[in-house]
């Protein structure tokens, strides 16, 4: 059964690929923005990188989570869900998992490059790597609960509203784990917060977006 | 087509009652269903028909009333009660992206039954479907969706069988099939809670009728 | 009559204010009382505060906005601690009144949110010449704010009561977490708030008229709290009452 869930994000991310690719055009296009607006300055743009990357991945990760039920739910695959076999929160994860390595796994292939744009060493590009790689998850699965929350209602400023608040925390540590690195500090401190997060984020939030998803249908 | 029989069943619900928007819909609703019969869902639209059917097949709470099936009450959300149950909603299930064959093959697999082609290929010469099933659902039309739904709901194996208006977007050489389909599946034992519009083309002694347009209580 | 039944019939008539219609008219008995009280307090308090507590020895009398900013920040994170509870109770055991009293406290919860985070910045000016800084506590009771907003909006946007509930629910439960963020964040990290003064475990460290004003206003604070929020579930409790029940 997970297999056949995994098999079936990959198919449909293979046919509709705009819906996988967009996170990823979207966290290079906000990476290039910057360098273009403030201009060349070197040590100005290493110094606010870490930020940059991390706001942009989150960005990303939210405009993409956002259509991951939607389409589900609109064409009756989603009732078909709850009615499985397999646990409604085991599936969630499955597929929560399924799109990260879909659509959020391109970033972190495509964070060494903005590194570099933004004159950042390799060991800070490590650290980066290593922060987005336990953080991206936890903000999949937060951006999975405000879409199973706001499924069918209108608009996409409730969704950011719900998850942003319970996100800033992981943007801070992954952020302040880049940060030191950068500074020739240890890393280790902000990366186990983040590795902190993750495993909350795995404990709590398939249960709670197995019951968001279950008041959607009602 | 199919081989599979289904040994005696019994459903009762009693006191069942709905509230939809604030408003009540139904209250003190009861029904007794054995193997072999069929329950047809009568109404205008909006009398509860699909609330009743999505109830049954507990993605709605219940907020009033009692289930019991074989005899023994139990709760919508119990796993034994819900691996008897096929549901066929408004829409159809699956996703546009993939093929009809796709689509089985996941819906199958979320139901725990691996796939033989040997065994799905009579379903599918059944219900007319040999043409299109390979083709993604997005490019089918209404009525070609609505059997490919049914063809899950055969395929999955389950004796319980909630339609809800199956017979929607069918021609007439549609609804000869889906008349079949469901012959066959109350001959080996199965039952099944159909909503629909038109009646169904099965024999008077399988079917009971409850019309939910009736006084707000109703029992059959 | 004899005293068994009595005590068995004060335990019962306790258990009967789950019931909205009974809730109704004791709330409506009880909130005139508790408004009064919390404006005798709330004189009090602030006669102490203002008037008799001692000028600080390092902060003269900027300091004395603490008599606001610290109950306001007992009362934002405690009405968030029962608000959830009160949401988790109703999303598991399905009782009628309990989501009624979280959607009457958020408010109240988000209005002292604003006043803590507004009094500090009043007095972070002029005591450390910064309007804001993003250190743990600060950001953590930003955040705060945010999670009342979130939770706010999205029980106003669903529009089937039910689902609304719940699904508030579980956005107040989801963000529980960041409670004890708050309250540790002083002693986690190195931050620019000060630590705590008045502790559990130990003699707090101001002087009594001080403490006495801060205490004062904390309960003045809570039963505002208090009142405000019986005021508001009756309204939840009519609004309600127009929905049909089987």
């Amino acid at each position: 059964m997970l297999k056949a869930v995994c098999l079936r994000e990959v198919r449909l991310a293979a046919r509709r690929p705009a819906d996988a690719l967009s996170g990823l055009v979207f966290f290079v296009m906000v990476g290039s923005l910057f360098p273009l607006a403030l201009g060349p300055d070197s040590a100005l743009l290493r110094q606010i990188a870490p930020g940059v990357m991390w706001v942009a991945a989150l960005l990303a990760v939210l405009l993409g989570q956002h259509r991951l039920f939607e389409s589900d739910w609109a064409d009756g695959s989603l009732e078909q869900w709850v009615l499985a076999q397999a646990a409604l929160p085991l599936l969630v994860g499955i597929k929560v998992a399924a799109q990260w390595l879909i659509a959020v796994l391109p970033l972190l292939i495509a964070a060494p490059l903005l590194g570099w744009q933004y004159g950042m060493d390799n060991a800070s590009i490590a650290v980066l790597l290593a922060a987005l790689a336990l953080g991206t998850p936890s903000l999949s699965l937060l951006a999975a609960l405000g879409a199973a929350l706001t499924l069918g209602l209108r608009g996409q400023l409730l969704l950011t509203l719900v998850v942003l608040p319970l996100s800033i925390p992981i943007l801070i540590f992954g952020s302040h784990a880049v940060t030191q690195a950068q500074l020739g500090l240890a890393a280790e401190p902000a990366l186990s917060l983040l590795g902190a997060c993750l495993c909350l984020a795995l404990l709590v939030t398939p249960w709670a977006i197995a019951q968001a998803l279950r008041l959607a249908l009602e | 087509m199919g081989g599979v029989a289904f040994s005696s069943l019994h459903l009762a619900v009693s006191g069942w009652g709905c509230v939809r928007n604030g408003r009540v819909l139904f209250r003190q609703l009861a029904f007794e269903l054995a193997s072999g019969q069929a329950l047809v869902l009568k109404g205008r639209n909006g009398a509860g028909k699909s609330t009743l059917l999505r109830s049954l097949a507990g993605l709605l709470p219940w907020r009033a009333g009692a289930l019991s099936w074989g005899g023994q009450s139990v709760r919508t959300s119990d796993a034994a009660y819900q691996q008897q149950l096929a549901y066929l909603g408004h829409q159809a299930g699956m996703s546009d992206a993939l093929t009809g064959l796709e689509n089985l093959q996941f819906a199958l697999a979320m139901g725990g039954i691996a796939w033989n082609p040997a065994q799905a290929a009579p379903v599918l010469h059944a219900l007319a479907l040999n043409e299109v099933a390979s083709r993604p659902l997005g490019r089918l039309s209404q009525g070609q969706r609505r059997r490919l739904g049914l063809a899950r709901v055969v395929l999955s194996e389950r004796p319980v069988w909630l339609l809800d208006e199956p017979d929607s977007s069918l021609d007439d050489a549609g609804g000869a099939c889906l008349g079949q389909v469901l012959a066959a599946h109350l001959a080996a034992g199965g039952m099944a809670v159909v909503a629909t519009h038109h009646g169904l083309a099965l024999p008077q002694a399988l079917t009971r009728t409850l019309d939910l347009s009736a006084p707000r209580e109703a029992t059959c | 009559m004899n005293k068994p039944l009595t005590d068995f019939s004060r335990a019962w008539r306790w258990r009967q204010l789950a019931s909205p219609p009974v809730f109704y008219q004791w709330a409506g008995r009880v909130w005139p009382w508790l408004a009064g009280l919390a404006l005798l307090l709330a004189a009090a308090g602030l006669w102490v505060g203002f008037l008799l507590a001692p000028t600080d020895s390092q902060q003269g009398e900027v300091y004395r906005i603490i008599f606001l900013h610290v109950p306001a920040a007992w009362m934002s994170m405690f009405i968030y601690l029962v608000a959830a509870l009160h949401a988790g109770l109703g999303l598991v055991y399905k009782t009628r009144l309990s989501p009624l009293l979280a959607r009457a406290l958020a408010p109240t919860g988000a209005v002292f949110t604003v006043i803590a985070l507004w009094t500090g910045a009043a007095w972070g000016k002029p005591t450390w010449g910064a309007w804001w800084v993003w250190d743990a506590r600060l950001t953590s009771e930003l955040i705060l704010l945010f999670l009342y907003l979130g939770y706010l909006g999205v029980v106003s946007a669903i529009e089937d009561s039910q689902r609304a509930d719940s699904a508030g629910a579980i956005v107040l439960l989801a963000g529980v977490v960041n409670i004890p963020i708050i309250y540790f964040s002083v002693q986690w990290w190195s931050t620019l708030h000060q630590g705590a003064t008045i502790r559990w475990d130990a003699a707090p460290s101001m002087t009594h008229s001080m403490l006495a004003g801060m205490l004062l206003m904390a309960l003045a604070c809570w039963a505002y709290s208090l009142a405000v929020a019986l005021v508001r579930t009756r309204c939840l409790i009519l609004e309600r009452a127009q929905e049909e029940r089987l």
